[in-house]
Order: C-alpha cells, then sequence, then structure tokens
C-alpha cells in the first residue's frame, strides 16, 4: 500500500506474496517465540504496541554497552559518537517520511506528547476567544484532549467532523465546518478503532484552500504503508516509536520549517537554548529548541534500527502482505455466526473491530486470552467511536508484519469457542 | 478449557443471560452508580431500606458476563438481610476472589455467591466482579459514585 497516495493494502495484494517470507521474517521477532498458557503466542495486538525484531533490541543493548553518552554536550569521544548516531537516526526519521530536512524531525516521547506540543505552542499562540479546531469523530483521547484543554484555556470550540456508518469520514459535511474562524485541523491518518484510512491528502488539500494548518496523527498509518509528508503536503504529522516496531518512550513530530521556526518552545531546560544569562534567553535553532533535557537517546538510535528493518524489509512488501492478511480475516470473520464488524470503510488498515452478539468484548478477550490470543478489548481510549456505533466496547484484532493466516485461522476456532461457552 | 470453565460456571452464564432484579426503582431509600473507566462497564444499584434491613434491592447497568452475573447474585443474596450482614458478605466475597487459593478461609454464608471463586486465576476480571460489591458499598455510604480500575 501506499498511505500516501491512498494506494490502499487490501486492494492489490496478489503481487508480491511469494517474495514476503512472513515465516523468515517472524525469527526476527524473539517475543513471538513464546508460549501463553501452553498454546503458541498469537499477537493480535498490534495497534497497542508491536513486537520488536532483534535488531532493534541488539541496537539499544550495544548503545548502552558500548556507547552511552549524552548528546550535543562533550568534546570527548563517547559523547561525540552518540551524538553521532542520535543525529543518525533522525536522517532515517527524514528519509523515512520522507520529511525535506532533518530539522523538521523532533523526537517526543510519542504520538501523545507530539500532539500536545502543537497545542501548547502552536495552538495556545495562534488561538483567539471564537477561534475553532476541527476534529474528526474518529479521534483517539489523544487527539481530543489536547484540544479540548487549549480550547477551554482560549476561549475556543472544538469541532468535530462527523463519520458515515461505516466508519468513514463525510468530507461534505467536514467541507461545511472549515470556517473562517477554523485556525488547525487535527484528524487521523488510520483510525485505530475501526481502521479506517482517511483520505488525508484530499483533507490537506481541502484545508489549505481555507489557509487552515492540519496536524495528522499518524500513529497507526507509519506502520502499515509508506508515509509522505511531503506529498501528504501535511503541516504536522505525529507518530510512536513502539508500533513500528521499536521502542516505547520515543516518537516523532513532523513539522514544516517554516512553522516550526514560527512557534515557541515547549518545555524550557537544556538543549533547547544558545545563551542564558539571568536577564535573557536565546533560544536554540530547530529542532532543539523543542528538544529540552536529555533526550531518551536509546530511544532515538532503537528507532533507527526500527526504520532500517522495515525499510530492509520492505515496506511496501509489508503493506502487500497485510492487505492479504485483512482480506483474508475479514472473509474469516464475516461468516462467524452474530459477528459484527465495527468499521468498514473501503479503505483500511489491517485492523479488525468486532463485536459479537451475546457475548460482552471482555469475555471474548479472556476466552482468546486462554487460547494464548492477544486481542484488544474496550474501547480503545476511542469512547466517542463507541457512542457513534451505541456500543459499550468491541473487540480488536489488529495486524502486523509478522502475522500470518495460520494465526487468523487460529482467532475464528477460538471465537468459535466462545460462542460454545455462551451458546 | 477447565479454568475457563470454573470462571465461566453455569451459574454465571445463566445470571448473565438472564439477571434477576433487573429493574430501576422510582423511590429507593439509596442508590449509587459505578464505573469501570477502562472497560467501561457501568452499574447502578438501588436499595430500599426497612431500617436496617435490605427489603428491597435492585440494579441497571451495561458490562460483561461476570460483573453482570455478580450484581444478579449480589442482588438475589442480599435481599432479606442486614445491614451488618451485607457488609460481612461483602468482606468475604472480596476475599473469595482476591486470595490466593490455599489461603482461602471457609464461609457458608456465601452459599451461591461461591461460584466466583474462579475469578481468582483471573486477576484483570476481578474488578469485574467486585463492580457491583463497590457500587453497593457507595449506596450505603451515601456516595452518589465509585470507581474501580
Amino acid at each position: 500500500m501506499n498511505v500516501a497516495t491512498n494506494n490502499l493494502a487490501g486492494l492489490n495484494h496478489s503481487s508480491d506474496e511469494m517474495s514476503y517470507d512472513v515465516y523468515r521474517i517472524r525469527e526476527d521477532f524473539p517475543a513471538l517465540r513464546q508460549g501463553i498458557r501452553g498454546n503458541p503466542l498469537v499477537y493480535l495486538d498490534n495497534a497497542a504496541t508491536s513486537q520488536k525484531p532483534q535488531s532493534v533490541i541488539d541496537r539499544i543493548l550495544q548503545y548502552y554497552t558500548s556507547e552511552n553518552s549524552n548528546v550535543h554536550r562533550g568534546v570527548h569521544f563517547l559523547s561525540e559518537l552518540a551524538t553521532r548516531e542520535f543525529e543518525r537516526a533522525r536522517s532515517k526519521v527524514q528519509k523515512f517520511i520522507n520529511a525535506a530536512e532533518d530539522r523538521e524531525i523532533v523526537f517526543v516521547k510519542g504520538t501523545t506528547e507530539a500532539i500536545n506540543l502543537v497545542a501548547w505552542t502552536y495552538a495556545r499562540r495562534n488561538l483567539k476567544a471564537g477561534d475553532e479546531i476541527l476534529i474528526s469523530a474518529m479521534e483517539h483521547h489523544s487527539n481530543i484532549v489536547p484540544w479540548q484543554m487549549i480550547c477551554s484555556e482560549m476561549g475556543a470550540q472544538l469541532r468535530v467532523a462527523p463519520i458515515s456508518d461505516r466508519g468513514e469520514m463525510i468530507l461534505e459535511d467536514f467541507a461545511r465546518l472549515l470556517s473562517g474562524r477554523t485556525r488547525l485541523v487535527a484528524v487521523t491518518h488510520v483510525s485505530n478503532a475501526l481502521g479506517t484510512l482517511n483520505p488525508v491528502k484530499e483533507i490537506v488539500r481541502m484545508s489549505h484552500e481555507c489557509g487552515i494548518p492540519v496536524l495528522v496523527d499518524g500513529a497507526q498509518a507509519v506502520p502499515h504503508g509508506k508515509v509522505d509528508v511531503r506529498d501528504l503536503n501535511c503541516d504536522y504529522y505525529a507518530f510512536s516509536g513502539h508500533k513500528v516496531y521499536g521502542p516505547t518512550g520515543i516518537g516523532v513530530l513532523y513539522g514544516k520549517a517554516q512553522l516550526l521556526e514560527s512557534m515557541p518552545p515547549y518545555q524550557g531546560g537544556g538543549d533547547m537554548i544558545s545563551s542564558v544569562t539571568f536577564e535573557e534567553t536565546t533560544y536554540n535553532k530547530i529542532p532543539y529548541k523543542f528538544e529540552a533535557g536529555t533526550p531518551h537517546i536509546a530511544g532515538v538510535i532503537g528507532l533507527g534500527a526500527a526504520i532500517d528493518y522495515l525499510t530492509n524489509t520492505g515496506i511496501d512488501q509489508v503493506a502487500a502482505h497485510e492487505g492479504d492478511l485483512l482480506d483474508y480475516a475479514t472473509r474469516a470473520l464475516s461468516v462467524i455466526p452474530k459477528l459484527r464488524l465495527i468499521g468498514t470503510a473501503q479503505q483500511k488498515a489491517a485492523v479488525l473491530s468486532f463485536v459479537l452478539e451475546g457475548v460482552h468484548p471482555h469475555d471474548v478477550g479472556t476466552i482468546l486470552d486462554q487460547e494464548g490470543i492477544a486481542v484488544r478489548t474496550g474501547h480503545h481510549c476511542a469512547q466517542p467511536v463507541m457512542d457513534r456505533f451505541g456500543i459499550p466496547a468491541t473487540v480488536r484484532a489488529s495486524l502486523g508484519m509478522y502475522n500470518t493466516r495460520e494465526e487468523i485461522d487460529a482467532l475464528v476456532t477460538a471465537l468459535y469457542k466462545v460462542s460454545e461457552v455462551f451458546q | 478449557m477447565s479454568d475457563l470453565r470454573d470462571l465461566y460456571q453455569e451459574v454465571i452464564l445463566d445470571h448473565a443471560k438472564h439477571p434477576r432484579n433487573c429493574r430501576r426503582q422510582q423511590a429507593p431509600s439509596c442508590l449509587a452508580q459505578g464505573n469501570n473507566p477502562l472497560c467501561g462497564d457501568k452499574v447502578r444499584i438501588y436499595l430500599e431500606l426497612d431500617g436496617s434491613v435490605i427489603k428491597d434491592i435492585s440494579f441497571e447497568g451495561t458490562g460483561c458476563a461476570i460483573s453482570t452475573a455478580s450484581a444478579s447474585l449480589m442482588t438475589e443474596s442480599l435481599k432479606g438481610k442486614t445491614l451488618e450482614e451485607a457488609n460481612r458478605l461483602f468482606e468475604e466475597f472480596h476475599h473469595l476472589v482476591t486470595s490466593p487459593a490455599e489461603a482461602i478461609a471457609q464461609f457458608p454464608e456465601l452459599g451461591k455467591l461461591e461460584v466466583f471463586a474462579g475469578v481468582r486465576e483471573f486477576p484483570v476480571r476481578v474488578k469485574c466482579a467486585t463492580l457491583a460489591w463497590h457500587t453497593l458499598k457507595a449506596a450505603l455510604e451515601n456516595k452518589p459514585a465509585v470507581s474501580t480500575e
């Protein structure tokens, strides 16, 4: 799939299956070798977090074993080495999402912090009472709550573009909500609860026509296909390392250089300044202006290794494999009696959210867990999405690059067991 | 599957599918709302007291099989009990679902509630089994709402 141009996984997946050896790829992920309650682990909770390839684990080990030092500080050998590796990882991220320059890549804790950063710098500086921020009805709480907080502080309004019964954006309604008062649009690229792939390029185009910048929450998109921020032409793009086979605690905020330069700093501290006196402080240039304090160096370098792993495997091959698997799983689940898929968008990433009539998702989750199958159950930090579909929770199977058709079969067999217990 | 059968005993499945005393009361002596924000489970407990005796108890809510069955069986076992007896049952039930198997004391008063013994093998489900009970306690202590995580 190519997320950037909407040639989506699942629609074009006959080709590369032969060259993509999922069983060999599985060998790279030590966590997948373990048994859970006497069964092989079937890990279908990739939208929550992905497992890590050995190369990422080894890279972090190597950093702490023989490269550990603080960055952008010392003149000594190790500090230079750590700084070089740290900045090399920034370049890897830049190429990975096709940003124009390294300095457009800001390292943060994760997607949540990236969104908060934009809320508390850009939005805080630009919002006035009566202004609006526009989001969609399928956002994760982390792309709702920061905007509610800043709107409440500035006397601004949060507007929500509705979604259809299939879980798709309704672009006509979105267009109607773009007003002279809208100061920012913030939408998810792929919905974590529904799997919907949004037409982000079109959303950006429509918003820019009205002169409104767009932030894209890419946490669920980056693992599933090529993201090209320049093709999307979005102003900000946020994602997390741990969902893309990298470490937890590290994430990325991409921002167009001109915008980042116009923004006030996020947090004060070391590394984000160029000079400090008690009278006056001059802030560092971007991206360092937004990276106060010692960063998560091991996380950054580990993320670089994860990007190498994905790039070497081939992100388009991963997308094709997942598209095939999504198709297979959708067909397999659709014939299970009383099962209803929640989120049936035409363009989807490999996320299957569903409910079983008469059985609460938690009970489904517990029974699947007994079979060694890890799924997420609950509202997926997207309560408004649950409300939209009139359900308290769903079961969510989210697929990754290492999942197989056999694992989908195991899920289906276990779901029949659920029906047996609850017949 | 054996642990699973211990968790989803017939009595529990029966009460989950056909909950008893699942109704609103128009003028309860006390009531409270219980939420499990992590799961989205919600339960509301209504009590009609006659002095210190629970004359009527009922509930409304949405939740998994364990939380629904727990609320249903709780209302069945508490009807006609004194508040003192209810408090004792709360403690005994809590002990039943949270203590390790080898440390379990015998409480004959628990009666049917013993079917929840299997929950202790599923630590993440303990809060499902205890939500109704914590809500009951909140109602009796005149707290409008309680939240378990």
